[in-house]
């Protein structure tokens, strides 16, 4: 629904502001997003400790925007698409520093990571991250925008870091089955993975979000979803059991 | 009709509303058109004021929903030039007919206004007043149906003291509840409010909103606001009327949270144009 101002242009530009901020705070995450890819791709510390430093600034505007989401409804007693606006401007900053927290747990593992010499190549992984960051950019435009297509857009394609998840846990387990010596980096590989893979699912939950403050309708729950059998699976070794 | 029928007739009311979620409505308003003169103020309203829930009128001003309000007691009888084309049904009979007995029919809905309108009288008689010209009561009955308006209208413990004194000297929180205390006096079975706290400070406010919700028990309500919050806080269902025309009803957190129409999503953010 495209909007025409408010009578009173202070809400309008404080709607505006809130936007901003979301966006802001979107832009800062994405980045350290890609500072955590690159930091493992690379294994490179510097990149690594640039990512984890940058968390600071997003907990400060998540902190900014909780604060400009209660004064609004204190003053301003919002309705309506307003009402959506602002509630999902709070739960879209929530998202946005959980997934902050992921890429920098991400860049952490990584410096760790960097001591290991790995005798596989972290193909999967790299791909992975990157499905997270194209859905990541795409719901922060759908935030900006307030495009409900785009949200919609990021809410069905969630699927394929999902499947991409399960086969790197495979991928892994069977590493560590080959050589113990891979059992160390291979579970912070795991939970690099399980991070990423977070990152997929709370871009998922903005997109429902900002669908929902866009339109009024709730997405219902028959997201598309693959089958995670396999990241439940039992792999043992051949001739075990 | 006596209190014991009228008590019998609640309890299967009561029993009624348990085994169906949704109320039948007590007033239903079918393609309803009203004119000042030549001028048509509603345009097709059909719309049902369910049993015992609130119903909120919303809308700019002019938008038809005081007239609307005004039709379901047939104030507009009062003035020359004004009439109601259409139904509004009311245990199946048309109220709005020229065969119903408009004196009857506002003992049945009665009506709040804007301003509290206390009698120049004591307390006691504003309340006595309209039960006068309806039905024979012995003293002690009068006394004990002033009792209970007033303790329904939560008064009665601040006025029980000086029920001989005049209405004039209350406060205007205190007359709008009386005025409140006055209409359910008659025991009527639909409550028209037209903006009655329009006028009150916000702790009165807040006191006939309280009221509104405990009296929604026994009364079907209808409130006429342009206070957004005020209908969002009152009403069960909120009615938007733009130009004469009903643009949309629905569950008030419906209405307040995702309304269909553009319209009523544009007046209810205050993007008015």
């Amino acid at each position: 629904m495209s909007e025409s101002p408010h009578i009173v242009k202070s809400f309008t530009q404080e709607l505006d502001r809130l936007r901003d901020q979301l966006t802001e705070m979107g832009g800062l995450v994405e980045n350290q997003v890609a500072l955590a890819t690159q930091a493992i791709v690379g294994l490179d510390p510097a990149v690594a400790t640039q990512a984890v430093q940058q968390d600071k600034a997003v907990d400060l505007l998540e902190r900014q925007i909780e604060a400009a989401v209660i004064r609004l409804l204190a003053l301003r007693q919002p309705m309506a698409s307003d009402l959506r606006t602002i509630v999902a401007g709070l739960k879209i900053s929530a998202q946005l520093e959980r997934i902050g927290d992921y890429a920098k747990n991400v860049a952490k593992r990584s410096i760790v990571l960097g001591q290991f010499t790995l005798p596989f190549t972290l193909t999967g992984l790299a791909t992975m991250a990157r499905l997270a960051q194209d859905n990541l950019r795409l719901v922060i435009d759908a935030v900006g925008e307030n495009d409900p297509a785009k949200a919609l857009q990021v809410w069905q394609s969630d699927q394929a870091i999902d499947d991409l998840y399960n086969s790197i846990f495979r991928e892994f387990i069977t590493y560590m089955m080959e050589d113990p010596r891979n059992i160390t980096p291979c579970t912070h590989l795991l939970f690099i993975a399980k991070n990423i893979e977070r990152i997929g699912d709370h871009a998922t939950n903005i997109a429902e979000t900002v669908y929902y403050a866009a339109t009024g309708v709730a997405l219902d729950d028959d997201r598309p979803k693959g089958t995670d059998a396999a990241a439940y699976a039992v792999v043992r070794p051949h001739g075990d059991g | 009709m006596s209190v014991t029928e009228r008590d019998v007739g609640s309890m299967s009311q009561m029993q009624a509303r348990s085994t169906a979620a949704i109320a039948a409505p007590r007033l239903a308003i079918r393609n309803l058109d009203f004119f000042y003169g030549t001028n048509k103020a509603l345009k097709g309203i059909n719309l049902d004021l369910p049993d015992k829930q609130v119903t909120g009128m919303i809308g700019p001003s002019g938008c038809g929903k005081s007239t609307l309000l005004r039709c379901l007691n047939r104030m507009y009888d009062l003035y020359p030039g004004q009439r109601a084309e259409g139904e509004v049904l009311m245990d199946g009979q048309n109220i709005i007919s020229s065969d119903v007995d408009v004196n009857d029919l506002r003992s049945r809905v009665g009506m709040v206004f804007q301003k509290p309108t206390p009698f120049p009288m004591s307390i006691y008689d504003n309340i006595a007043f309209g039960v006068r010209l309806h039905e024979k009561l012995s003293r002690a009955a009068m006394d004990e149906r002033v009792e209970w308006s007033l303790t329904r209208a939560a008064l009665w413990t601040e006025v029980k003291d000086r029920l001989t004194g005049s209405a004039m000297g209350m406060s205007g929180g205190q007359q709008q509840r009386l005025c409140i205390a006055r209409t359910i006096a008659t025991r009527p079975e639909v409550i028209l409010l037209d903006e009655p706290t329009s006028a009150l400070d916000p702790i009165s406010t807040l006191k006939v909103e309280e009221l509104i919700d405990e009296l929604k028990t026994e009364f079907t309500i209808a409130i006429v606001t342009h206070n957004m919050q005020q209908a969002a806080r009152c009403a069960d269902q909120v009615a938007f009327f733009y130009l004469g025309e009903l643009i949309e009803v629905a569950p008030a957190a419906e209405m307040f949270t995702a309304p269909k129409q553009k319209k009523t999503q544009e007046y209810i953010t205050g993007r008015f144009g």
